[in-house]
């Protein structure tokens, strides 16, 4: 579980979160807001990539201040891009990077990289030059070197925005099926329908926090200017 | 001329990476010292000959055999203006072979392995503090990501072109930001993924106990 407690941002002296008080613990949880309005801010604040201006955030007990390395191993991020998330020069090598903290005998390593890249279709790929993936792949690539860690909580920030319906649908797919927890900020809105929860952000604030199908509605009508009733 | 690993089970990519690596230090220092251009001929046909056995497709040795080709007679005609024939032959065939040696290597060897020699040739300066295994992650964050900015250059000099700029130079400025601004994405991602950026006082990373075994609810995507 994920807690922000009297959570706030600033980036320099701009606010840009403002008192957050939130328990995430549902499995499958979405983070909607227009452009700006901090959901990047508060993906990176729960696995530690950030540290709250005040307040504090913890995973699973652990305050992302001052255990940070729990916390990664707890928390997988997958970001928007994922040219700037694959760090090895080759597909199988990327996934065996993920490894690493876990001191595994080569073998180990080697079997693990190869059962993930059959699960994703990328076995013909895996002495391939990362960058000669398509957009699709690597996006593949980047969810199965987070997964391949074996975390408890994944946070996907816009994992869908860079890709065709195709891949969309696919990644979604993969989303859907994951055992653990996962937190997935999105402007895809039929993404998050059999979602547990859904949280609107708006300004900094959360300003609505319930089941997809009120929240998302919500959300239109704020995207459109129209009177909230949440 | 940065070529990257080519797929194949000859006896030059079965051979172990540091086997290559020595190979080719030994090969650049005997190169500089021979002077007479027939042996370093030898040396040369060698090298092709290492070649042919590691059967490297000629598409693939065509782009860097003409960037070779177009560098060295740079080099000779340089030569030629102050030396004698001989002379330009010594220098052009020395480039060649180690160039060509060079790119042989890269070609047959994985980066890991290749990675996973150099850790084991610079471990002994742990002793003295430095972080050897940021070395390492350093070499393959650049074989990484030489191909993805030079990618970026290629699509904003189209951007440029598409809106009528044609200077050369101009792709410069905007490729630098967002280079910039791409090593601070590199950076979170690195960190997310659990590489220790840690100084070098503070202890290992603790192994992390495996949790759960995902792989059969990813089964189905592939
Ligand atoms: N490193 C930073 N330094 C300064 N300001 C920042 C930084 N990162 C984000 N901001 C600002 O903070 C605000 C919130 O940014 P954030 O990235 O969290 O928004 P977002 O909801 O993810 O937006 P988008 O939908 O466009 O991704 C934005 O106005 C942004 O300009
Ligand atoms: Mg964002």
């Amino acid at each position: 579980m994920i807690r922000l407690d009297h959570v706030s941002h600033r980036y320099g002296a701009r606010d840009v979160l403002h008192d957050l008080n939130l328990d995430l613990s549902e499995h499958r949880i979405g983070v909607v807001g227009s452009n700006g309005c901090g959901k990047s801010t508060l993906a990176r604040l729960c696995n530690g990539l950030i540290l709250p201006s005040s307040g504090a955030v913890s995973v699973e007990g652990h305050d992302t201040a001052k255990d940070s390395s729990a916390v990664r191993s707890l928390v997988g991020f997958v970001f928007q891009d994922p040219d700037l998330q694959i760090i090895m020069p080759t597909v199988g090598e990327d996934l065996a990077f993920s490894l690493r903290p876990h001191r595994l005998p080569k073998a180990e390593v080697a079997k693990r990289v190869d059962q993930w890249l059959h699960a994703y279709g990328l076995q013909s790929h895996r002495d391939h030059p990362a960058h000669l993936l398509s957009g699709g792949q690597k996006q593949l690539l980047a969810i199965a070197a987070v997964l391949i860690a074996e975390p408890q909580v994944v946070i996907f920030d816009e994992p869908t925005t860079l890709l065709d319906l195709a891949n969309k649908r696919r990644i979604m797919d993969i989303v859907l099926r994951l055992d653990q927890q996962v937190i997935v900020v999105t402007h895809d809105l039929e993404f998050l329908t059999d979602f547990d929860r859904v949280i609107v952000l708006d300004q900094g604030r959360v300003v609505c926090d319930d089941r997809p199908q009120p929240a998302l509605a919500h959300y239109r009508r704020l995207a459109l200017g129209e009177p909230p009733v949440c | 001329m940065l070529s990257l690993y080519i797929l194949g089970d000859s006896p030059i990519h079965r051979c172990p990476a540091w086997l290559k690596l020595l190979a080719l230090a030994l090969i650049g220092s005997v190169v500089m010292i021979i002077d007479s251009w027939p042996t370093l001929t030898a040396v040369l046909v060698l090298i092709i000959g290492a070649y042919v056995l590691a059967r490297v497709p000629w598409h693939a040795c065509w782009p860097m055999l003409r960037a070779m080709i177009i560098f060295v007679a740079i080099i000779a005609a340089c030569q030629w203006l102050f030396g004698s024939a001989a002379t330009v032959a010594v220098v052009s065939i020395r480039l060649t072979c180690v160039i060509m040696a060079a790119n042989l290597v890269t070609w047959t060897t994985k980066v890991s392995d290749l990675v996973a020699s150099i850790d084991v040739a610079v471990s002994p300066l742990t002793r003295l503090g430095v972080r050897t295994d940021r070395f390492s992650l350093a070499i393959a964050l650049a074989l990484r990501f030489i191909p993805v900015i030079a990618e970026q250059g290629r699509r904003i000099r189209e951007a440029q072109a598409a809106r009528g700029v044609r200077a050369p130079l101009t792709y410069l400025a905007p490729l630098i930001i967002k280079t910039v601004r791409m090593a601070d994405g590199v950076g979170d991602a690195l960190e997310s993924r659990g590489a220790d950026l840690r100084p070098v006082t503070t202890a290992g990373t603790p192994a992390c106990p495996s949790r759960r075994a995902f792989v059969d609810t990813a089964d189905h995507s592939g």
